[in-house]
């Protein structure tokens, strides 16, 4: 990014300043906390010990994280770009819908290690899909592509409850969902990992898709840094002019982009559907394409950023659930602010306290202020 | 006659249905001609709609919550300013951060406050923005088509909603016929060029966001205290991306904007009316199609499909300073 600002070391530009940013968000978290007549501190007690207490519930906060990881990698790859994809959302809602049409296809006849490739393809078929048209706008007819990507998470909300009203819902049924998917259509539960490491676990939806989600961290990490394609994302994304005069297609790299984000967001979809509910149902995504945002943020657009800060965000999920339960005052909504804060404050307030940091790093050693800085004192 | 009849209600209720678009698009324009992109509308009109629910509440009249909406409004606003002017981080990211924070809070908030499970209690008549009755209204409800417009259309509605209406003349000579007008327009375009005029960027954009907060406060007032008795949870429901919407539609242009949210509101009011019933040519229209227009006419306008959008040329990029 070509923001005005000098150089610092790396460690504290990838671990000091994030570590900054993400504490003042959850201090002001703490004052709502206290806004609403609440300890922070046994607040945040009861949240950890909700999300990481017992197998039971480290279960549910690795579950809530597989989401969150997929949505996550899919805002990153496209701020490599620098494309704003909001649309996570809407491109995980419209993934349910491959997923559910490849397990209502073929879970009568094909067993799950059968089935879940091909929804895996579906899934990613889907979302991409729905990212497409609005990255050809963009490309194309330069349309912005946050406003496009907000509207059609609209239109994919009016979309699949039409579809699951009209169409998907089985004949005589009362609520807007399809059929239950037989077991083809159902991905194993991990738990046993959890209870071989000595936990145990009554029932929690953690399943397969969480070691998709590792992969697909892994396989974006080698797209981005070690294949000529991810190269050409990351040029078009740091200097679109750049890109065009080394002959890469603008066009050409704003459609695939977002065809591998719609994909990952759309791949979101396998955990809850093929998952846990095994069936397509209303709403089914619950914010977490939003999440997404504030996971790429929170993970500086890195694989191995965004895995722990969607684990972070598994443990608010979980954790916040039992807060609830705890404390009347204090609803799952909390994480919503929680999300709105750290978004805030590690995305667009990042450079607030760079300055002062800055200065700081001058003051204690002249040179770690970097090139700039001395050119500065020089002239 | 009844053809006439239901049209006069349909109308009606698009201006109902019109007004929060229509506040939140003018809103949106101030901060978007001086170049700072808003998608935080929808955020900061909900957080005005709790806050006029809650003062209204505790304090029982409508003006206090008309204040304590703005209030929060342009606090909400500044907070964007600050992220985006300031500091010169990212407008959108600002914009999404602002909508999650007041989409949260106002529920913890008013589950901490009122127990009702995010609502904030029903309020009494004169806690509220009522019906206007204008002069004769009564006395004319009777003369065939103008005494029906009149009477029905054009009187009953709020306070607000007459105000609404007269913002739109407002911001079109604010914009285009005083000073600050051409500045603010200018900053969106050009900031370097107004830098080297020696007037202050930031303070300029600062003054187009507070505007923008107070408008996006009228318009959150206008559903807790006008369109219902109170505040329910998400009640903004994506009304604040609809305006931004309507405010793409019209080309950042007042007028325009006006027409654009009476279109997207007659599309809502007219989805209402006709829920079931076939339509002649085209048949049964499913809602969520109706619901989904103008989200669908957005996105084609965009694409320069019909006419181009042009947003202000210097939108979403901080302005620095160079040395």
């Amino acid at each position: 990014m070509s923001a005005p600002y000098a150089k610092l070391p790396a460690w504290a530009d990838y671990g000091l300043i994030p570590l900054i940013n993400l504490a003042v968000a959850f201090l002001v978290a703490g004052l709502v906390v206290m806004l609403v007549g609440e300890n922070p501190f046994r607040a945040a007690a009861i949240l950890v010990e909700g999300a990481l207490g017992r197998g039971q519930n480290i279960a549910y906060t690795l579950y809530y994280a597989t989401s969150f990881i997929f949505t996550g990698l899919a805002v990153a790859v496209a701020f490599h770009c620098s494309l704003f994809n909001i649309g996570g959302e809407g491109q995980a809602y419209v993934g349910g819908l491959g997923v559910a049409v490849v397990c209502l296809a073929f879970d009568s006849i094909l067993p799950w290690w059968v089935v879940f490739p091909l929804a895996i393809l579906g899934a990613a078929l889907f979302g991409a899909a729905w990212a497409f048209i609005p990255a050809y706008f963009q490309a194309r007819r330069g349309s912005h592509i946050v406003i496009t990507t907000i509207m059609f998470n609209f239109i994919a909300a009016s979309l699949m409850v039409y579809l699951l009203v009209n169409v998907l819902k089985p004949a005589g049924a009362q609520a807007p969902q399809t059929r239950n998917f037989l077991e083809g259509g159902q991905l194993p539960k991990l738990n046993w990992v959890l209870e071989a490491m000595g936990f145990s676990i009554r029932s929690a939806p953690f399943n397969l898709s969480f070691l998709l989600a590792l992969l697909a961290a892994f396989l974006v990490w080698v797209l981005i840094w070690r294949t000529r394609l991810g190269y050409e994302i990351r040029m078009r994304g740091f200097s679109p002019k750049a890109a065009r005069y080394a002959g890469v297609s603008e066009t050409k790299i704003i459609i695939i982009t977002m065809l591998i984000s719609g994909a990952l967001a759309g791949m979101m979809a396998l955990n809850p559907v093929m998952g846990d509910q095994n069936r397509l149902q209303i709403d089914f995504v619950t914010g977490a394409g939003f999440v997404g945002i504030a996971v790429a943020l929170m993970g500086r657009s890195h694989p191995a950023g965004i895995v722990p800060a969607a684990i972070l965000f598994g443990m608010l999920y979980q954790g916040g659930a039992e807060l609830a339960f705890e404390m009347p005052n204090i609803s799952r909504d909390m994480i919503v602010i929680i999300q709105g804060l750290v978004i805030l404050f590690a995305g667009a307030l990042e450079h607030m306290f760079r300055p002062s940091i800055q200065a700081l790093f001058a003051s204690l050693s002249p040179r770690s202020a970097g090139v700039e800085a001395q050119q500065g004192e020089g002239g | 006659m009844d053809f006439f009849h239901s049209l006069i209600l349909v109308l009606d209720s698009t201006v109902r249905l019109s007004i929060p678009l229509l506040l939140a698009a003018l809103a949106g324009l101030y901060s978007e001609r001086s170049g700072v992109f808003d998608i935080g509308l929808e955020g900061k009109m909900l957080a005005g709609a709790f806050a006029a629910g809650a003062a209204a509440a505790v304090t029982g009249s409508a003006w206090a919550g008309l204040g304590a909406a703005m209030l929060i409004s342009v606090f909400l606003a500044l907070v964007h300013g600050f992220a985006s002017i300031t500091n010169r981080g990212n407008q959108i990211v600002s914009g999404v951060a602002i909508n999650f924070i007041a989409a949260g809070s106002t529920i913890i908030l008013g589950q901490a406050w009122f127990r009702q499970g995010g609502r904030t209690p029903s309020l009494p008549g004169d806690a509220r923005f009522g019906a206007i009755e204008l002069p004769f209204a009564e006395a004319v409800r009777d003369v065939p088509i103008l005494g029906e417009i009149y009477s029905e259309l054009i009187s009953g509605h709020s306070l607000l909603t007459y105000a609404a209406f007269l913002l739109v003349p407002f911001t079109w000579w604010v914009l285009f016929r005083t000073r600050f007008g051409l500045r603010l327009r200018a900053v969106g375009e050009n900031p370097a060029a107004v830098d080297t005029a020696g007037v202050s960027v930031s303070w300029l954009r600062y003054r187009a966001v507070i505007c923008t907060g107070i408008l996006t406060g009228m318009a959150g007032t206008y559903l807790s205290l006008a369109q219902n008795a109170g505040f329910v949870k998400d009640m903004t429901a994506g009304r604040g991306f609809i305006a931004l919407a309507a405010l793409i539609f019209a080309k950042w242009k007042p007028v325009p904007v006006m027409f654009a949210c009476l279109l997207f509101g007659f599309l809502d009011a007219f989805a209402i009316r006709i829920q079931g019933t076939p339509l002649p040519l085209v048949g049964q229209v499913p809602v969520q199609f109706m619901q989904a227009l103008p989200y669908i006419l957005t996105v084609v306008l965009l694409a320069g499909f019909i006419g181009k959008a042009v947003p202000p040329r210097a939108g979403g990029v901080p302005y620095v300073k160079e040395r």
